[in-house]
């Protein structure tokens, strides 16, 4: 949830990486931590098992500068993607104010990636979250790999409410920052309506 | 979004303050910080030194969520304060409604002291924030978001740099 503190003049949102396991959540978020100046960004913390899979979240705040006088800081995290950590990825939702779903886009990985999105629209009910009403981007990610499905085709299967989607490669960054920018412009939309 | 913003105004955050600074000096903490549940920062007094505040915070979120999901496996439905005792410095946090109360206190200190003061002060931080989700739920408070106007210009001059 949006926390706005008119003492310290800042404006705080939360951005969630969600989808399946091995899909590159983590990946966009630690190319936008080597991307970034250190004065715009905090530390990046990773709660991973001992080979690197993501345990309970990663979390990394981003500061984007100043508008109306408000500093605007998104706190990106990502949820575990293997399907035994339900539990713990369900507690991440809380309070997200926009959600990027990252798609694997190789011919294999689809399953896994339909099986992750409806686990999203569950999950996000628990919270009484919507995902037609939130501010949402779809990635297709992976896109150098040579068995991946046509992106015209992923679109029409992952693509839920015409969202904004985007290729990426978030291993070379190619795509990482357009999707964090098309999530945070709607989350800062959404905010100018409430 | 399921639930507006909440806004904090200066009178609000002074207040807060005010009683985080009170509870610092009752239980000989090293420092207080107040969290809401989703993981933001709310409010912070004490010695920061090169303490990363938001980092803590996010963890904290996460800390309470998790060992309130184990809670409601056992049939609880959460546990109301945590404590981790290191060698030299230690953590208790207090689950106050949807904010998270957390002391970090050294030697200087002990848990019952400050589980003690804790809880003394917690019932004047819920009525604190009870009150802000109160103003922030008012039509005129909406109406005064920082936001309200913004243009679609000044919103992608955010991203200029990225």
């Amino acid at each position: 949830m949006t926390f706005i503190n008119y003492a310290s003049r800042e404006i705080n949102c939360k951005i969630v990486y969600y989808g399946p396991g091995l899909c590159g959540k983590t990946t966009n978020l630690q190319y936008i931590y080597d991307s970034t100046a250190t004065q715009a960004k905090g530390k990046l913390i990773s709660l991973a098992t001992e080979t690197d899979r993501t345990l309970f979240f990663d979390f990394m705040p981003l500061e984007l500068g100043t508008v109306r006088g408000f500093k605007t800081r998104f706190h990106l995290y990502t949820v575990p993607g293997q399907v035994f950590y339900e539990a713990s990825r369900k507690l991440i939702l809380k309070g997200v104010d926009g959600v990027v779903f990252v798609a694997d886009s190789q011919e294999e990985r689809m399953d896994a990636n339909i099986e992750s999105l409806y686990n999203l629209e569950e999950n996000l009910q628990v919270y009484g979250y919507d995902l037609m009403k939130l501010p949402y981007v779809l990635q297709l990610n992976k896109r150098d790999l040579p068995n991946v499905i046509p992106s015209p085709d992923l679109t029409s299967e992952l693509q839920r409410k015409g969202e904004p989607v985007i290729e990426a490669v978030a291993s070379t960054g190619a795509g990482v920052f357009d999707t964090l920018k098309a999530v945070a412009k709607q989350v800062l939309t959404e905010l100018r309506k409430s | 979004m399921a639930n507006g913003p909440i806004l904090m105004r200066e009178n609000r955050y002074h207040q807060i303050k005010a009683v985080l600074a009170r509870l610092r000096l009752d239980s000989s903490a090293r420092l207080v910080v107040l969290v809401d549940k989703d993981g933001q920062q709310i409010a912070v007094h004490g010695e920061l030194g090169d303490l990363d505040t938001t980092s803590l915070a996010s963890l904290v979120a996460g800390n309470v969520a998790a060992t309130g999901g184990m809670a409601k496996l056992i049939g609880e439905d959460e546990f109301p304060t945590l404590s981790h005792e290191g060698a030299k410095e230690s953590i208790h946090i207090s689950v106050i409604g949807r904010i998270l109360l957390v002391v970090v206190f050294d030697d200087r200190s002990s848990l019952g002291l400050v589980k003690l003061r804790s809880k003394q002060i917690s019932q004047e931080l819920a009525s604190a924030f009870a009150e802000i989700e109160r103003e922030s739920a008012t039509p005129g408070a909406r109406s005064a978001l920082p936001f309200a106007e913004i243009t679609d210009e000044e919103i992608d001059s955010l991203f200029f740099h990225a």
